[in-house]
């Protein structure tokens, strides 16, 4: 089965269709074409050439930067797909992708039904494909880049094949071709020593494996087992101590498939099942990868601590699981001279205690987002999400603070009374006490978001403008006050105490 | 015994020599409100405090709240702690929903020698902090030396193994030219210190950019009212300000 790539790695949805598209990568310092789309197949432009002849061919040919780390990402993306249809997928870089349908094809209804489903699907997603089903997996690939689709006779149509189907380098090929071997069929009528001899053990070796005398060793995609651990017993288990050293013992194996793997949890999940059928979850969250059992043993304490309902064995356990839905990568490490690494960790344990007790939302690190509405102009994103700490900016310096340290939710109404309607405040009532004004600064003028409103950039429904007063009173108390509107956009405008400065 | 803990010195001869060369790490500090209004200044002072008992930037700083501080104080604002001096980014943010998860994370958090500070926010008289849980606080923060900020809002002061406690009142700023509010100014008092002189006060301004407190001068004494010319009406109002607040 190939995939045109010109069609996996399109990058521009936009363009439409019938214009030439090229991708273009940089080989040896030349920029070269990697990819084309039809249109720019049919103006004569192929992958490999050079950019500079293909716009003397063609000058307006659009072209575009060729990802290939994309293409892989999303070849292995297919390939996953492709998994539906058989257990074992073989990628073939940089475009094609191999099924084994060795007993698999009859649950899709025989061959055609296979095919016409792998159709259907991979078009559904926009890809091109061409499609060929044959004995070996080079016959398939060779018949897919280079047959005459669709396929009447497997073994006639290999044999019809030019010889650049049989994969050999660049060299070798011409050399084939000067020597007027021109198709499968030519080079597999002469004998195997005379073929070694003149074109090297490869071209053999390629003749065979695609005419199905030779096997070559593939490598499917691997399936990991998940990560999923049990213990079953014939006695259901009731006491404290065994249920404790029963999580031990998970959790110590889970360590070692993690260790083989290289990997370290996120997450893990036990689950104990009673006898009476009664189940229950515990879920806990790290924030570095780990597979110690220590750490993780204290967090399932925690967790069992937090719980509103005691943890009740009843009659007993007869069934405890672990599962591990989330890894991440972890190398073994060696601990620091200077003791920074165990720092971090300690920092790290006391993050994921305190997240697991609190729950995970309440222990966060506020990062800034980019807002002027004051009070959104700040995200809490949890600590055991976020371990990269976000950068403030710096206050610029030999100003007073201009933001609040404490905004209120929602904004408090008072009562003020201002020298004239537009002005700042001379006093007002805020808790049922009077303040005098010392010292304001402002007004400071944030208008509404009105882009996100329907019909925003009309006047008067793109939301209230405020006016932000920086104020201080006779007492020195700091406050960041608003009028909610301006004069002409409402009639009677309320005042709000929007945040307290230290 | 007190010189051989690391201190940070306030860089006032007066205060340091109280103190003993300056506020000492891994102890912990209580801070009180001198009237309920005026949490936010005590935040404020605690912002700077920490700001100066933090040993190394990169180290993290531990704020832990309750939902009642939320409610009542309002949210804790990023940028207006960076206005402040501070570090944010280096900043962990905790919510905890009663003053026992308070007292238990905090003990915690003080066991971990790998932050800077712990500030622990408390509103109301938290009856769960007795002489028993304030002496472990006391314990876990010597021994990591992590100092504990704890910060008493709408309580009245209780015995403690705190090795000091302050009071803190906001008062008035040295006005910017066209009466805008400058830096913060705190009026703070030491209300106890553990083996040393207390009862003292001191009306300190705090310098964001030089990260330093520095004795506030008396406001009202800059204002010049021109002897030749009619008052303006902005320095008017200053100095009727300042004859309330002398009154």
């Amino acid at each position: 089965m190939r995939l045109e790539q010109a069609a996996s790695a399109s990058p521009s949805p936009g363009q439409p269709p019938e214009a030439p598209l090229a991708l273009v990568a940089r080989v040896k310092g030349a920029q070269r074409l990697g990819a084309v789309n039809a249109a720019a197949q049919a103006s004569g432009l192929y992958p490999g050439m050079a950019l500079a002849d293909a716009r003397a061919i063609y000058p307006h040919l659009a072209v575009a930067e060729m990802d290939e780390a994309a293409d892989r990402h999303w070849l292995k993306r297919l390939a996953e797909r492709c998994t539906a249809w058989s257990p074992r997928v073989t990628l073939v870089a940089p475009d094609g992708i191999t099924l084994d349908s060795t007993g698999a094809e009859h649950l899709f209804g025989g061959e055609a039904g296979l095919a016409a489903q792998v159709e259907d699907v991979l078009t559904e997603v926009g890809m091109t494909l061409r499609l060929a089903i044959a004995y070996t997996p080079e016959g398939a690939q060779a018949l897919a880049r280079h047959g005459a689709l669709p396929l009447a006779d497997e073994r006639q149509a290999l044999r019809a094949l030019p010889v650049v189907a049989l994969g050999l380098d660049a060299e070798a090929t011409l050399a084939l071709h000067r020597a007027g071997l021109k198709t499968v069929r030519d080079l597999a009528a002469r004998s195997a020593s005379s073929i070694a001899a003149r074109f090297g053990a490869g071209a053999v070796s390629a003749l065979r494996r695609l005419l199905g005398e030779e096997q070559a060793p593939i490598d499917p995609l691997a399936h990991p087992e998940p990560l999923h651990f049990e213990r079953r017993f014939a006695e259901p288990l009731a006491l404290q101590a065994s249920i404790t050293a029963c999580f031990a013992d998970l959790l110590r194996e889970a360590g070692r498939t993690l260790e083989q793997r290289g990997l370290g949890g996120r997450r893990f999940v036990l689950t104990l099942f009673r006898s009476d059928g009664a189940r229950q979850r515990l879920a806990i969250e790290t924030g570095l990868p780990t597979r110690e059992p220590a750490p993780v043993l204290r967090l399932f304490d925690e967790r069992i601590a937090a719980l509103t309902d005691p943890l009740d064995p009843g009659f007993g356990y007869d069934r405890i699981t672990l599962f591990l839905p989330r890894t991440e990568p972890l190398a073994s490490s060696q601990p620091e001279l200077d003791g920074q690494g165990q720092e971090d960790e300690t920092l790290a344990a006391l993050i994921d205690r305190l997240s697991t007790r609190l729950g995970p939302q309440a222990l966060c690190r506020l990062v800034p987002r980019d807002s002027h509405i004051p009070e959104q102009a700040q995200l809490a994103l949890p600590a055991i999400d976020a371990r990269e700490p976000a950068r403030w900016p710096e206050p610029p310096p030999g100003e007073p603070p201009m933001r609040p340290l404490f905004l209120f939710d929602p904004p408090q109404p008072v009562e003020v009374v201002a020298e004239v309607p537009d002005g700042p405040p001379h006093r007002f009532r805020w808790r049922r006490k009077l303040h005098e004004v010392r010292l304001y600064e402002g007004p400071e003028r944030i208008a509404a978001e009105w882009w996100r409103r329907k019909g925003g950039e009309h006047a008067a429904k793109g939301g209230l403008t405020r006016d932000y007063y920086r104020i201080e009173d006779v007492r020195g108390r700091r406050y960041w006050i608003f009028r909610h509107g301006l004069y002409a956009e409402k009639r009677d405008p309320r005042w709000y105490v929007h945040g307290l400065f230290a | 015994m007190q010189a051989e803990v690391p201190c940070k010195a306030f860089g006032i001869a007066s205060l340091d020599k109280t103190l003993g060369g300056g506020l000492a790490r891994g102890r912990v500090h209580e801070v009180y409100a001198a009237e309920p209004d005026d949490a936010a200044a005590v935040i404020g002072f605690a912002m700077a405090l920490a700001n100066g008992l933090a040993r190394n930037e990169q180290r993290t700083t531990l704020w832990l709240r309750s939902m009642r501080a939320m409610r009542l104080g309002g949210v804790l604002q990023a940028q207006g702690w960076a206005e402040l001096g501070g570090a944010p980014d280096m900043a962990l943010l905790g919510m905890v929903p009663d003053a026992m998860a308070l007292l238990r994370a905090t003990v915690e958090a003080l066991r971990c020698p790998a932050l800077s500070v712990v500030i622990a926010e408390s509103w109301g008289s938290m009856r769960e902090l007795d002489l028993t849980a304030s002496r472990r606080l006391a314990l876990a923060a010597e021994k990591s030396g992590v100092p504990l900020l704890l910060l008493r809002l709408e309580a009245e002061p209780v015995p403690s193994a705190a090795q000091t406690r302050w009071q803190v009142a906001s008062a008035p700023s040295q006005a910017l030219p066209g009466n805008a509010s400058g830096a913060p100014v705190f009026d703070i008092t030491l209300l106890r210190q553990k083996s040393g002189p207390c009862g003292m006060n001191w009306r300190l301004e705090w310098d964001r950019d030089r990260r330093i407190f520095r004795e506030a001068p008396l406001s009202g004494l800059v204002v010049p009212v021109p002897a030749d010319r009619p008052d303006a009406a902005g320095a008017g109002r200053q100095r009727l300000a300042i004859a309330r607040s002398a009154a």
